[in-house]
């Protein structure tokens, strides 16, 4: 009897084929916008809390201007020089690292491959406040770095874009109207927390980059790795005072640079990121409500149609029991198809929008679950309780209903 | 004809709609007993509760008072379900407004009862296919009821009545929409499986012709019965 009644319920469903349609969109709908927003959420926040325990060791930036990140680089405020990062190591014991540097935007030419690529000014003390080891190859010599020679480390994303697999080590790339030749690739670290390909980016010396890309003596920005054991707070203060001296800044005046903390900012990103996905996740039971409330109109609406249906059933001699299971049979059967159609297509959505913005896929069960559950309740309830009632009449009654 | 047990037996039964002011009776304090193996005619103006008395009769509403005994069971003291048994087993309606499923075969409509009887698919379809073509209606089997005449919807939803071979047989106007010749067509099959196979016909009719054929002949006037004699037919 069961394999009966759900024939017959997929026969419903089919002879009825607008109202299963948008009866099905709406689950489709509302499991798919809440599997694909809260997974493309988690993931994003899971990206954010990575990248928080990557950065771990206490760093600090220093930048020009009060802008902070928003203008870190580009200020018109006055720039740093090498002289700075020297006295912030030198003069500071709660400072490990200060390693100053420069980037620009630059197109990096080998053979007929070519490549826009983030361009760093740095020397090797930059390398030891970020750890970040040189994969292949070998890093700057002190005498490269105080020649300023035209020699380069690149990320792994740039090896991959213009040598393939070709061996890189020894050739040479162009950058503008320098030729500089490739010593080492540095290893791969994956994307930041602020969505940028940290592999993306050629470094070169800081003395080399002064002088034959911007002509300067200019250092964008330092970087400071803070002692192990001394608080972030307390470097950056030292680092403070010591700038306001530097830069002759008197008593009664504002800061024309700044100091940043960079987990500070991490965790503001990470909060932010938290925001969104509390958003995220509210459109996303909204439209699980609006779908639920598709789902609704399609089965009020055919409510009469179906109250007849059911008289004529119960006129032949159904029972009212038969008539309800036809009927909860059929509200589940379409819910499968719909919660099936939503997960596959939400999945499909989130995993895509992974990977446009590289961050982890991770579906969540419970949410899947809970998506389809809604949806499928939302089905079943306004199918059945009218069902129901309709069952419960005389077969004349519901065949007069209006 | 009608030498057979009371198959049908209603005593005192009324059907009021509303209440107060705007109260309708439907049936006023009908008593009638039509024996297993009658045909019986109806006849009465129109809103005279003829319909109304055939949906009592086929347990399909519930009368305000009165008692109904189908082959000496009070339906009023049955519950639900076993009416739906009761009507399942027992009784072919032939509805005035044909009442076919939207949006489904003439096949399916008349694979109805089988269903609900338990009856296997082949089987069904067998039988189904056969009640279709006793109406002239085999060539249509897979029409939709949209796709169908009046005279051919109706058609179907004798042929529905008839699938599951009730032993009695609920028709109001069922010839409602014929041209003279298929309502004959149809009449003859009534006949038939009066006469042959035992089946209690009781059918509301509004032309002489047709209640010709029955036996017997029940006039309704304002939800009371007005006459109630052996046709010529019977007679004679
Ligand atoms: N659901 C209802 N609510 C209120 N009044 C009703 C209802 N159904 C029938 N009636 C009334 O009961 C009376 C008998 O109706 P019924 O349908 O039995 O008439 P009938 O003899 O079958 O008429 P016709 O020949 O036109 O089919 C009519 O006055 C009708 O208005
Ligand atoms: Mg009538």
């Amino acid at each position: 009897m069961l394999r009966e009644t759900i024939r017959l319920a997929l026969s419903a469903i089919f002879r009825n084929t607008m109202r299963s349609f948008l009866t099905v969109l709406g689950i489709v709908i509302g499991v798919a916008a809440v599997i694909a927003m809260v997974t493309v959420g988690q993931g994003s926040q899971q990206q954010v809390t990575k990248d928080i325990e990557k950065l771990g060791t206490n760093t600090l930036m220093v930048m020009p201007g009060q802008g902070g990140m928003r203008s870190g680089g580009f200020t018109s405020d006055r720039a740093f020089t090498r002289r700075d990062a020297e006295a912030i190591e030198s003069e500071l014991s709660s400072v490990r690292i200060a390693a100053p540097y420069s980037t620009s935007m630059i197109t990096a030419i080998y053979g007929s491959e070519n490549h826009l690529t983030g361009l760093a000014g740095a020397d090797t003390s930059l390398l030891d406040a970020m750890d970040w080891p040189v994969r292949l190859g070998r890093r700057f010599t002190g005498a490269e770095e105080r020649a300023g020679r035209a020699v380069c480390l690149i990320g792994e994303t740039v090896r991959g874009k213009l040598f393939g697999n070709v061996d890189p080590l020894g050739h040479s790339i162009r950058l503008k109207a320098l030729s500089c030749e490739v010593i080492g690739v540095l290893d791969a670290k994956g994307v930041s927390s602020f969505g940028e390909d940290q592999d993306d980016l050629v470094l070169l010396p800081l003395r080399s980059y002064q002088r034959r890309i911007a002509g300067n003596d200019e250092v964008a920005l330092i970087y400071v790795s803070v002692r192990e054991g001394v608080s972030t707070d307390r470097a950056a203060r030292e680092i403070q005072a010591l700038m306001r001296e530097r830069r002759r800044i008197s008593l009664g005046e504002e800061d024309d640079f700044s100091v940043m903390d960079m987990k500070q900012i991490a965790s503001i990103l990470s909060g932010i990121t938290a925001v969104l996905t509390g958003l995220l996740s509210s459109v996303a039971a909204v439209s699980l409500v609006v779908g639920g409330i598709g789902i609704m109109n399609i089965m009020l609406v055919s409510v009469t149609e179906r109250t007849r249906e059911i008289g004529i059933r119960l006129a032949v001699g159904a029972q009212a029991g038969q008539v309800l299971m036809q009927f909860l049979v059929e509200a589940i059967v379409l819910s499968l198809m719909g919660g099936a159609l939503g997960i596959a297509l939400g999945l499909g959505l989130a995993a895509l929008a992974a990977r446009l913005l590289s961050i982890p896929f991770t579906p969540d069960p419970l949410v899947v679950l809970l998506a389809v559950g809604f949806s499928g309740g939302v089905g079943v309830i306004f199918g059945y309780f009218p069902a129901r009632r309709a069952a419960r009449m005389d077969p004349i009654q519901a065949l007069r209903h209006e | 004809m009608s030498d057979g047990a009371p198959q049908i037996q209603l005593r005192g039964i009324c059907r009021y709609y509303g209440a107060g002011e705007t109260e309708v009776r439907a049936l006023d304090d009908v008593d009638l007993t039509i024996r297993s193996g009658e045909f019986v005619a109806i006849m009465g103006p129109s809103g005279s509760g003829k319909s109304t008395a055939m949906n009592v009769i086929g347990c399909l509403d519930t009368p305000t008072a009165g008692s109904y005994h189908f082959e000496g069971v009070e339906v009023g003291d049955l519950d639900q379900d076993q009416r739906a048994l009761l009507r399942r087993h027992y009784l072919g309606f032939v509805f005035q407004g044909y009442n076919l499923l939207a949006r489904s075969t003439a096949l399916e409509n008349v694979e109805l009862p089988l269903i609900y009887k338990g009856m296997a698919r082949d089987e069904r379809i067998a039988r189904a296919r056969e009640a279709l073509s006793r109406v002239g209606l085999a060539d249509r089997w897979h029409h939709d009821p949209s796709e169908l005449s009046g005279g051919q919807q109706q058609r179907v939803a004798i042929a529905r009545a008839l699938a599951g071979r009730p032993d009695v047989l609920l028709a109001d106007e069922p010839t409602g929409n014929l041209d003279s010749a298929k309502s004959r067509e149809i009449m003859e099959l009534l006949s038939d499986l009066n006469r042959q196979d035992g089946l209690t016909i009781v059918m509301v009719t509004h032309e002489e012709d047709m209640a010709a054929y029955a036996g017997r002949l029940v006039t309704f006037l304002d939800g009371r019965i007005a006459s109630d004699a052996p046709t010529r037919r019977a007679g004679g």
